[in-house]
């Protein structure tokens, strides 16, 4: 199956709804857990997760529940997760990954890692104030819901191309903590609460960082820092605490209530 | 169990040396990273010079470049402890302990499973690696191949 087949078995809202919940689990999820999730029935759940298995969005296992083995443990059930496969569409054709693939040897190579990051941070810290600034004036429309998605769909169009524009559905946020979850999101890095620190479960530049890890690792964390910055929220830290499956950064909290 | 372990073999020049006031840092960082490695799920034997816990008394290529010579159960066991723990903070900031190398300066090659390769076939295989390009005998991470000899898809 192509990308564009692949991503077209996305248009149905039920399946939709099944993908977003399971790509955004830190486990193996079942039919019935999948099902509550997307509020229909197992068997209907059952179908559309196959689906989208065979577009190769989501990969299924066969395993016993946690805990149980041996006889009476029952048939092993059917699990899915999201997919290491990356898709891509664009039209017209464009290919970013080679030049992007070439300047990072470029950097390697002539050990240009200072000026990277550098110009990271930068960018990070423009990107965090637009951002800022973004949701400060959709939080301005207050609880005018059609105002919020307006200012925001305005300021994306006006500001930085592509994913600068908080998810509006987030709700409260104003709160320092949710503005550094939306924009993290809005930016792919699926971010979750752990603690005092903020985890981020995807690494938006996955396939340039696996071949190329301190250089691109090192311009992630800059430009987090530089989001940081931008935001504003006082006593959070971006440092490198890289798990395998995770993206590199973590960010603290120091203003803890607790 | 699988019947080939994974050796890996890099170099290292060094900025100044490692008892320089500038390099505490850096020799700071030995001990928790060693002791990282020790533990890693996957690690199978690092070289050590008999001195110290490291194998940093080692110098075969002269004063200024250090080595460090390991065998890991598998390409992911090594991927995720040099990248994906705390030693890839050091990688990032290596240029600050490190001088740029013009010639590769890291390589993997397989191994038979429970054997040790000695310093001079790690030698030989960074000069195959540096002479010949990436092959079967000599890699790196951006071109990876299988202990049969074929090119991994990663």
């Amino acid at each position: 199956m192509d990308d564009v087949d692949a991503i077209a078995a996305l248009q149905d809202p039920v399946r939709r709804r099944l993908y977003d919940y399971v790509a955004a689990q830190d486990h193996e999820v079942g039919r019935a857990e999948a099902a509550d999730a997307a509020g229909i029935q197992r068997t209907l759940a059952a179908f559309h997760l196959d689906r989208l298995t065979e577009a190769g969005l989501l990969d299924a296992v066969f395993r016993r529940p946690a805990g149980r083995s041996g006889p009476g443990a029952g048939r092993p059930a059917k699990l899915y997760r999201r997919s290491a496969t990356e898709r891509t569409v664009s039209v017209p054709p464009r290919d970013y990954r080679v030049p992007a693939e070439l300047l990072a040897e470029v950097v390697e190579e002539i050990g240009g890692e200072e000026v990277l990051e550098r110009l990271a941070r930068i960018r990070g810290r423009s990107a965090g104030a637009a951002a800022a600034e973004a949701m400060a004036a959709a939080a301005e429309t207050g609880a005018d819901r059609a105002g919020a998605d307006r200012a925001g769909a305005d300021r994306a169009g006006a500001g930085t191309p592509g994913g600068d524009t908080p998810d509006p559905d987030t709700p409260d946020a104003g709160a320092p903590g949710e503005r550094m979850m939306a924009a993290l999101r809005a930016r792919g890095y699926e971010p979750y609460r752990d603690g005092a620190e903020l985890r981020l479960r995807n690494c938006p530049f996955h396939a340039l960082a696996v071949a190329f890890p301190p250089v691109v690792c090192g311009m992630n964390l800059a430009l987090l820092e530089g989001l940081v910055e931008g935001l504003g929220p006082a006593g959070v830290t971006a440092r490198m605490d890289p798990r395998p499956g995770e993206c590199c950064v973590v960010l603290d909290s120091k203003n803890n209530d607790s | 169990m699988t019947d080939h372990h994974l050796a890996e073999f890099n170099v290292a020049r060094l900025r100044e040396p490692l008892d320089a006031p500038a390099m505490a840092e850096f020799l700071a960082l030995f001990e928790p990273i060693n002791a990282l490695a020790d533990s890693a799920p996957g690690f199978v034997w690092r070289l050590t010079d008999g001195e110290g816990d490291d194998a940093t008394a080692i110098r075969p290529y002269g004063d200024d470049i250090i080595i460090n010579l390991s065998v890991w159960e598998s390409r992911e066991a090594l991927w995720n402890f040099a990248y994906r723990s705390a030693h890839l903070d050091v990688m990032r900031r290596r240029r600050e302990w490190l001088l740029r190398m013009a010639e590769p300066y890291f390589v993997m090659w397989w191994v038979p499973a429970g054997y040790v390769p000695p310093l001079e076939e790690a030698r030989e295989r960074l000069a195959m690696l540096r002479r010949e390009g990436p092959g079967p005998e000599a890699f790196t991470y951006r071109k990876v191949y299988d202990p049969d000899g074929a090119l991994a898809t990663v």
